[in-house]
């Protein structure tokens, strides 16, 4: 476990150097949240009633959405791993006493964990100063802040652990770009990147809810905008648990299939 | 102690002929050919000796080396290294190897050296005084105390090279493949490294085993070396049974690898 921690710490820190690309993010976010929120502002004005969420809670969402981009984008992936596995680099790591899963989902952990302590604050800071129903309202209450960082940390994990599937995948694939273009756009849409998931039909929502995707940014920023409490709340945990473990599974089963018939090419 | 025998290895290689329509034949029926990297290979290599593996590009150099470490896993064949099978036992076995390849990098690109080097006491579990003991040795034998500091990008090849080496040995293996370990080096760097192979193998009694194409390395490294053609071993034994009456060892070599129409 040690070596994964170290594993963990050495990215981190190394995350911490890229200055530039976090004050970069940082306005990017801000952009995009703002035109989010005026978009919705404008669905808002025409009608108020027929939204399954309220403005404030909408508004929230957006803020925690871009805030802790970094988490739970799933486009996000690491080309170094993908570098690493094309171009053969990948000898060096097998060629070490560590599990090639566990380090690479150390990795990603610490990536997304880096670039988000990065960016977070500062867009967390001024959107907590906007004019409500603009701004970013506060917790409701210290239980549902607790369940809220909760789901954050479980919700980075189902991210990590999909994304964890691609890298594995693109073991089997002379170019693993098509899996990756295919994979993050299904779950750009399908997670409640593009528009919340209380937003899509009823009978659809049903179905997204118990998929992978649901269960890593819908979670946590429907618990903090107060969208999502009580009895669904509990179940949507459980199923963030349940995708947790079992996309871990399937990842080391994959992960014991390419390390049988892997093969590094070239000198 | 290193046993090998009767290892065979192919690989898959998809061909097909150039142009647009064989490119779209191609998406209907593809066509393989089969390469037998390895075929029928088999040594065996004491503690403490140091051999050179030789052969032209596309011997099998390569996928010995792969399999010797184990990332590669052959067909057929037995493979023990101090009791272990590298692929089977892959993690206890790296535990005792180290690996540099000449035309790769284990060094993290954007921190400094030494957070690398801290990166691999973690992963290999090294204590506190061996590790000191260890970098302060590689340190003043490869001349790196001024390097430490800086990252792997701002390095020279050269430089690197050396830090490369130097990683591999952290941990105190007992075995260390070498892959190229010179290729694109100066000759102020060739020989610095050389030297230090050599030191290694004589004081700490290190397994070295060498791949190059730089016969004046095996001149000045090996007594033993594997010649390796098509995926089989042609000769085991010493450089000056095929130096013969050659001017130099390289022309020699050019003689051997034609006779043996490789």
């Amino acid at each position: 476990m040690k070596k994964y921690i170290a594993f963990f710490r050495l990215r981190f820190s190394m995350g911490l150097q890229y200055r530039t690309a976090a004050f970069a993010g940082i306005i990017t976010q801000f952009a995009w949240g703002s035109m989010e929120i005026l978009m919705f502002r404008a669905f808002y004005q025409t009608a108020p009633n027929s939204f399954p969420m309220t403005f404030q809670s909408t508004c929230a969402y957006v803020w925690m959405q871009q805030a802790f981009l970094a988490l739970f984008m799933a486009w996000m992936m690491e080309n170094e791993i993908f570098d690493t596995i094309v171009s053969g680099n990948i000898a060096y790591e097998l060629c070490r006493p560590i599990h090639i899963y566990d380090m690479w989902f150390a990795r990603s952990l610490a990536t997304r964990g880096a670039k988000a302590v990065l960016r977070c604050f500062p867009i967390l800071l001024v959107a907590a100063f906007l004019p409500a129903p603009y701004g970013l309202m506060p917790p409701a209450d210290p239980i549902a802040f607790g369940l809220f960082l909760l789901t954050l940390v479980t919700g980075l994990g189902v991210t990590v652990a999909f994304c964890m599937l691609i890298y594995m995948a693109s073991f089997f694939a002379i170019s693993p770009s098509g899996i990756r273009i295919v994979a993050t756009s299904i779950v750009e849409f399908l997670s409640g990147a593009t528009i919340p998931l209380p937003f899509f039909p009823d009978r659809l929502r049903e179905v997204l809810e118990l998929l992978p995707f649901a269960s890593m940014q819908n979670v946590p920023l429907r618990i903090y905008s107060g969208d999502l409490t009580g009895a669904p709340m509990q179940r949507a945990i459980m199923i963030q648990f349940f995708w947790l473990f079992a996309l871990i599974a399937m990842g080391k089963l994959l992960d014991a299939a390419a390390m049988k018939k892997i093969t590094v090419q070239g000198g | 102690m290193i046993t090998l025998e009767h290892v065979c290895k192919t690989y898959q290689v998809s061909k097909r002929d150039a142009g647009f329509s064989s490119a779209l034949k191609a998406l209907f029926h593809r066509e393989y050919e089969y390469i037998h990297a390895l075929d029928d290979v088999s040594f065996t290599i004491q503690d403490g000796e140091m051999v050179g593996y030789i052969g032209p590009n596309g011997a099998g150099k390569s996928s010995t080396i792969k399999i010797l470490s184990g990332i590669l896993t052959p067909e057929r064949g037995v493979c023990l290294i101090n009791g272990l099978v590298p692929w089977k036992n892959r993690i206890e076995h790296v535990r005792n190897i180290g690996v540099v390849f000449g035309q790769r990098s284990q060094l993290w690109w954007d921190v400094p050296i030494a957070d690398s080097f801290e990166l691999l006491k973690e992963i290999y579990r090294i204590d506190d005084s061996l590790y000191r003991r260890n970098l302060e040795e590689l340190c003043a034998m490869l001349q790196l105390s001024d390097l430490l500091k800086t990252p792997a990008r701002q390095l020279s090849l050269g430089q690197r090279m050396r830090c490369e080496i130097a990683a591999s040995l952290l941990h105190s293996p007992s075995l260390l493949f070498l892959d190229e370990p010179t290729i694109g080096l100066d000759a102020v760097s060739k020989l610095a490294v050389r030297d230090f192979i050599l030191k290694l193998n004589q004081e700490k009694k290190t397994t070295v085993i060498l791949t190059t194409h730089d016969m004046q390395d095996i001149e000045a490294l090996t007594s033993r070396i594997i010649l390796i053609g098509k995926g089989s071993i042609l000769l085991d034994g010493n450089i000056e049974d095929i130096r013969q009456d050659y001017p130099s060892t390289e022309e020699a070599l050019a003689a051997f690898y034609r006779s043996h129409d490789l």
